[in-house]
């Protein structure tokens, strides 16, 4: 194991992040404040209690989730992309390093950033409204497992982009989407039947609801299928990456 | 023509490419059974026009490039079979000025080091920035550098992690003179620590300054390795122009034992001879001449530069 590389590629990406700290960190932090203000203090305010809490705790795990994918997946293939447009992936590509230590080195930067990111997120919702943690443990757990996996997905695409439009295309046409349709919001128990049993076919609705659990103790799905996707969903990212390296694809002619 | 020392294996080759192909995915044959010994410790140049198949080559053994065909060793590892141990020993400066605009010299330099797998050792890249004139810029970003020191920022991350082979694509393409004047003192440099160089370059006066030895590559094909000095006697011809006194229409008959041509203006007369040759005639050739009573006023002899030999060996394969 290059050791070595994974720790330089960890700290390359990672400095990138501090040099642009506004947009890694703050900027998200801000517009999920945004979300505070108006959805749990303004709206939240003449709303009742969703799962036995109140609206504004009720939306804080599906708002944490919401920024962690989007992060998540534009760290990670925002990471991979930039070398492929600048040229400087020959190094890389020359150097004595495995794809094992290649996505430790990339995913594993991106997933850092959604984290902190996320607990950013987490300290800030403090500031608003007054919430619990049943399962820090799991919290932890579901935390870092979607961090990592969604960073190997946002890692896929940006090997797979080959311009700019495609490297946004995921997260602003597939991933926002389902997240708002996922019940980052409001319980599926709030839709209607017919719109409920579709709704489950949305893997966002897995994710949240596991998250939310972890917090709260209640959750719309069973919790071990939300662990179990989501680990299932970052063996198939794994599977694809590994293809990815070692046929060349995108990377090598 | 097969390449000259093609089947000779060098017991002491630290680079071996043995029948080497490359078909692009669009059909474009780049590399075509390409057999080539690269000895240690020496300076190698890899001539060709554009499009010949130099990048290509170099990027199949760095990594970069899947060969289609063939097999490359570098000191006894395969390239594919053990790659960590085969590209650890190289160090590549790709002929792009591809950089991480944002990044510091410093900060690049050290990254290169560690993806190569070498512990941090800021004593020896302080020295490689030193000599390379980089490190009074080694906090400035890569982005606010010029061309030429960019370059210099890329061969310094090339020898980041002490490479034992080094690949120089086109390392003067676009290189002020001094800067090229420098690259070309670190080369003899490096090669006294026993680092064998590999460059490709279109400047030709800068492979028969530097090179020991040369390939010649066209259309994916090496059509010639071979000593430069021996390559330059072997191929090099000698002229001698005679600008004559009072203008011939046509060469004497008494001159037909030399090939002579004459200039359409029939002011002066060239002799053409192998360098090589034991007698060159031209002793004998003079004596006639005055015989003749052809008077000449100046004379000039020239040797064929290795632009000239390169050139013809092209064209006639063209």
């Amino acid at each position: 194991m290059n050791l070595y590389a994974i720790r330089a590629i960890y700290r390359f990406e990672m400095a990138r992040t501090f040099r642009t700290l506004m947009q890694s960190i703050a900027s998200p932090v801000l517009s999920t404040s945004l979300y505070f203000v108006v959805f749990g203090a303004a709206i939240g305010s003449r709303m009742g209690e969703v799962g036995g809490v109140s609206y504004g705790a009720f939306i804080i795990p599906g708002l944490i989730m919401l920024s962690l994918l989007n992060e998540s997946i534009s760290n990670a293939s925002f990471g991979i992309y930039m070398p492929k447009w600048a040229g400087t992936i020959y190094e890389l590509l020359s150097a004595p390093v495995s794809y094992v230590e290649v996505v430790l080195g990339y995913v594993g930067a991106a997933a850092t950033k959604s984290v902190i990111l996320g607990l950013l997120i987490l300290v800030t919702a403090r500031l608003f409204v007054a919430y619990e943690i049943q399962h820090p443990f799991w919290m932890v757990a579901f935390l870092l497992l979607t961090a990592v996996t969604f960073s190997l997905f946002g890692f896929i695409i940006g090997l797979w982009a080959d311009d700019f439009q495609k490297l946004q295309v995921v997260p602003l046409m597939v991933i926002t989407p389902l997240t708002f349709l996922g019940g980052s919001f409001y319980s599926i128990s709030m839709l209607p039947p017919v719109w409920q049993k579709i709704t489950l076919f949305n893997p966002v609705v897995y994710l949240v609801n596991g998250f939310r659990w972890s917090f709260y103790g209640t959750a719309d799905v069973n919790v071990v299928v939300s662990a179990a996707a989501t680990v299932g969903f970052l063996l198939v990212c794994l599977g694809i990456v590994w293809w990815i390296f070692r046929t060349g694809w995108k990377l090598k002619s | 023509m097969p390449p000259l020392d093609a089947t000779i294996s060098m017991p002491d080759a630290i680079v071996s490419v043995q029948g080497l192909s490359k078909t692009y995915k669009t059909g474009f044959q780049a590399l075509k059974r390409v057999d080539l010994e690269i000895r240690r410790g020496e300076i190698f140049a890899l001539l060709g026009p554009n499009g010949a198949g130099k990048t290509t080559l170099i990027s199949i053994v760095c990594g970069i490039v899947n060969g289609s065909e063939g097999t490359v060793i570098v000191d006894g590892h395969d390239i594919v079979r053990d790659y960590r141990a085969a590209r650890g020993l190289i160090g590549l400066v790709p002929q792009e000025l591809s950089t991480d605009a944002f990044e510091s010299v410093w900060a690049t330099v050290k990254f290169s080091r560690g993806l190569f797998g070498k512990a941090p050792d800021p004593a020896y890249l302080e020295k490689i920035l030193r000599e390379l004139s980089l490190w009074e810029k080694k906090d400035s970003k890569i982005m606010t550098l010029s061309g030429g020191m960019k370059r210099r920022v890329l061969i310094a991350k090339a020898l980041a992690h002490e490479p034992r082979v080094l690949f120089l694509d086109e390392p003067t393409a676009g290189v002020d003179v001094e800067l090229r004047h420098d690259m070309w003192q670190m080369v003899h440099r490096l090669r006294e620590s026993g680092v064998t160089i590999i460059l490709t370059t279109h400047y030709i006066e800068e492979a028969e300054q530097m090179a020991d030895r040369i390939g010649v590559i066209n259309r994916g094909e090496l059509v010639l390795v071979e000593d430069k000095h021996t390559l330059m006697r072997k191929l090099g011809k000698k002229q001698l122009s005679l600008q004559l006194q009072t203008p011939l229409e046509s060469v004497p008959e008494g001159l037909g034992e030399w090939p002579l041509e004459l200039s359409d203006d029939g002011s002066c007369l060239t002799y053409t001879f192998d360098a090589q040759g034991e007698r060159t005639g031209i002793a004998e050739l003079l004596r006639k001449l005055n015989a003749l009573g052809i008077d000449f006023k100046d004379l000039h002899s020239s040797e064929s530069s290795l632009e000239d030999i390169f050139v013809s060996l092209v064209r006639s394969r063209a």
